[in-house]
């Protein structure tokens, strides 16, 4: 399927030079290219802080760090990964590539605003590193009062104005896509022949838009707290520290959906090209991803169970985390069933589609055991907690950004990765990983808790399984990053559509020119129109 | 109007000034719904509290100058006005009386802020700022003080965003002055009216709010 093409030039990577063309670029595609570099800094420096927990959980004993230390490894390793790179992730890349691409438009609709996204990122980026390098945080990434507020000695504040200023870069991202996506959609595209992908980031923004100021009052809140010793939440001077947790949690639990909602959107555009078949019932798909992000708002009380709220909230609250689930599984189901008699092929970008689906489905599921008040009395703060989001976020949300990384980096390079590595790095993420987290759902059914440096003895098989899993999944990791960059000079030049996918993005030259398209496309099909299903006759002799 | 496509505000990502103006607009109000999100959080702490501690709030609210609250909103009101004024001004495409418009909002807006630190001078002056040096004579001390912070907090955060509505000001009056603005193109006066309008209607909610709900239980002599 992969084919070749001598090499276009006046693409929007050779169109400027110089360092300054990158740093005042407006092009959306270019900005898209300054977030991947980010984030993949990020994502190894929160990469780090975990190779240093697992090594630390090797042995039942403290021994490599002190607690203190310990607790400002799994903050920062928390903080790094989620608010750095997780949400950012595939909206700010893929999505800021693709989102223009796709509904064939030149730009974003507000391509300075995208720019300064970009800083406001980095300046909030440089807090927390800042914060890292000089001493750390040891809040958990979570900054409960009144320990956030009020006791912990760290840099606490520093961190927290990191998060508000890196809330705005998600707002601004958020904000730029629904207008894009409103007003620039090119002629005869109407929202029903709109990719999934498009849709997905459409809920994603919504989220982003409506929970990130919640987030950034909160941590305004907490800052003004330590800093001025302005009481808010400090219980010793009549504040409720519940009242953080619900602020907190209120953006903190629909953030989940700003990190899987935009992988499923890739998982839906990967699942259409390797089977050649529309995704079965799209329009159910796309009014799943708005459903997860409503429903998404209504659920945040379920991580506050054994807080001290109202039972009969927390019985709504599980009762709405249930909901939350059918969509969800909507999703799973079409993409199944959109395999089913599919012409499939299996690429290195459907092995991670097929990893996505799988390990999602581990991770939704337990996702139902703790939201069931009984069940979660006995593993919260434990570490079956611990793996069910890192099935979703790591299992979910990384399978689809690596994935969709794979799928366009063609379209975004001009360049073909090599396929070989490309398997060997998507089977040893799916065997790393799985093993890492696994033996976590036992450990913490048998009731390890989280976030301690020490355990007991019997603990430790399951651990060293962990920790080993964890260094093949750092493996699997460290590959892409080689094989893309050596793609970069070495890999085969891409044609204009290399999977023979459909989607506007795929119309225009590989990497496209500055203004996207040479000539506007203008839209007379619906989404995924491949082989011609209803119509055709089959003549039978 | 599709002649417009050679308007020099025209962008070149845009095919037409009305898809440009379209998307401006929608932008605009998408973030005016995420600053009610951002106040709304200062909304939730508020209406938490109130109902935890209604009675240090009635007494907490009963030192607030009712006076100076009810004179800065009918300022704020005015300043609408001139704002819309201003707007309107704009879209006639008269230049000279968009400058002084803008320049009155900018003058009420001020007046606002003058007020609002001399009320927040009377808080030093009394000790009713939270913190180490807080004082208060009056049932519940604790709790009174948590109703300062979100005083403090709300109408703090609804100051900042009046000055940076005054620089935006500023910047279209010099704009509007140099003849930047026709009844073509307007659209930033546009938006930094609906910007203007949103920080009023705050103001409009934190008045009775923080002001005028304390006083009226009071009365009711329960």
């Amino acid at each position: 399927m992969i084919t070749e093409a001598p090499v276009d030039t006046g693409n929007y990577i050779t169109s400027h030079y110089g360092i300054k063309s990158w740093l005042l670029t407006v092009d959306h595609k270019r900005i898209a290219l300054l977030y991947l570099i980010a984030i993949t800094f990020f994502f190894f420096l929160g990469g780090a802080f975990a190779v240093m927990i697992r090594l630390e959980l090797l042995t039942p004993q403290g021994d490599l760090f002190q607690s203190e230390t310990y607790n400002k490894l799994f903050t920062m390793h928390g903080i790094i990964m989620i608010f750095f790179f997780l949400v950012p992730s595939i909206p700010a890349t893929l999505g800021n590539f693709l989102v223009p691409l796709m509904i064939g438009a030149r730009d974003l609709a507000f391509p300075r605003l995208n720019l300064a996204s970009w800083y406001i990122f980095i300046v909030g980026g440089c807090f927390s590193v800042f914060a890292a390098i000089f001493g750390g945080v040891d809040t958990g990434w979570t900054f409960y009062t009144p320990y956030s507020s009020t006791y912990s000695n760290t840099w606490v504040t520093v961190t927290a104005m990191g998060i508000f200023i890196t809330g705005f870069s998600s707002i601004l991202t958020g904000l730029n896509f629904i207008v894009t996506i409103h007003t620039m959609r090119a002629p005869g595209l109407s929202w029903f022949r709109l990719p999934l992908f498009i849709w997905s980031h459409y809920a994603t923004s919504l989220i982003m838009i409506l929970g990130t100021p919640v987030v950034a009052v909160t941590m305004l809140l907490v800052g003004l707290e330590r800093m001025f010793r302005v009481p808010i939440f400090d219980p010793a001077l009549g504040g409720d520290p519940v009242l953080f947790q619900h602020l907190f949690w209120f953006y903190s639990h629909p953030a989940v959906y700003i990190m899987i909602l935009p992988a499923m959107g890739v998982v839906s555009e990967l699942v259409a090209a390797s089977t050649r078949k529309p995704v079965f019932g799209y329009k159910v798909v796309a009014f799943a991803s708005i459903a997860i992000a409503v429903f998404g708002f209504l659920v945040w009380g379920h991580h506050m169970f054994v807080s001290g709220q109202s039972v009969y909230a927390s019985l709504v609250f599980s009762f709405l985390s249930y909901a939350v689930a059918i969509p969800s599984a909507v999703k799973v189901f079409n993409w199944t069933a959109t395999m089913h008699k599919g012409s499939n092929s299996y690429h290195t970008p459907m092995l991670y589609a097929f990893g996505f689906i799988g390990l999602f489905t581990i991770g939704g599921l337990t996702g139902l055991f703790v939201a069931a008040l009984g069940v979660d009395v006995h593993v919260h703060d434990t570490y079956f907690v611990i793996a069910h989001f890192h099935y979703i976020m790591v299992g979910g949300a990384i399978m689809g950004y690596l994935g969709g990384l794979h799928f366009w980096w063609p379209k975004i390079t001009g360049r073909l990765y090599p396929e070989l590595p490309a398997k060997l790095s998507a089977f040893t993420i799916f065997v790393g990983f799985n093993l890492t987290f696994f033996p976590q759902f036992v450990l913490g059914y048998l009731g390890m808790p989280r976030r301690y440096h020490a355990y007991p003895e019997e603990f430790q098989v399951l651990n060293v399984m962990s920790t080993a899993g964890a260094s093949i999944l750092a493996f699997g990791y460290a590959l892409p990053m080689l094989y893309f960059l050596w793609s970069l000079k070495w890999g085969k030049h891409a044609s204009p559509n290399p999977w023979g996918a459909k989607g506007l993005e795929w119309l225009t030259t590989s990497p496209p020119p500055t203004e996207n398209f040479k000539e506007m496309p203008v839209v007379t099909e619906p989404a995924y129109a491949y082989a011609p299903h209803k119509g055709v006759k089959v003549v039978d002799v | 109007m599709s002649t417009s496509s050679h308007s020099p505000a025209l962008l070149h990502h845009f095919d037409s000034v009305e898809q440009q103006k379209e998307a401006s607009s929608l932008g605009m109000w998408l973030f005016l719904v995420t600053e009610i999100m951002f106040f709304g959080g200062m909304f939730t702490a508020y209406i938490v509290y109130r109902s935890l501690y209604p009675n240090a709030f009635v007494a907490a609210s009963h030192t607030l100058d009712i006076t100076m609250g009810a004179i800065n909103t009918a300022v704020l009101i005015c300043s609408s006005l001139s704002m819309a004024l201003a707007v309107n001004a704009a879209q006639l495409g008269r230049r000279k009386s968009l400058v002084w418009f803008l320049i009155l909002t900018i003058l009420l807006g001020s007046v606002f802020l003058g007020i609002k630190a001399v009320e927040y001078h009377d808080k030093f002056v009394h000790h009713h700022v939270p913190g180490a040096s807080f004082h208060f004579e009056g049932p519940e001390p604790q709790n009174a003080q948590l109703f300062f912070s979100i005083y403090f907090g709300a109408t703090g955060l609804h100051a900042l965003h009046m000055i940076i509505g005054i620089v935006l000001l500023a910047i279209l009056a010099i704009r509007a002055q140099r003849g930047r603005f026709s009844s073509e193109y307007y659209t930033p006066i546009d938006m930094t009216g609906l910007y203007w309008h949103f920080v009023d209607i705050v103001w409009i909610f934190l008045f009775p709010l923080l002001y005028l709900l304390g006083g009226h239980l009071q009365g009711g002599g329960h």
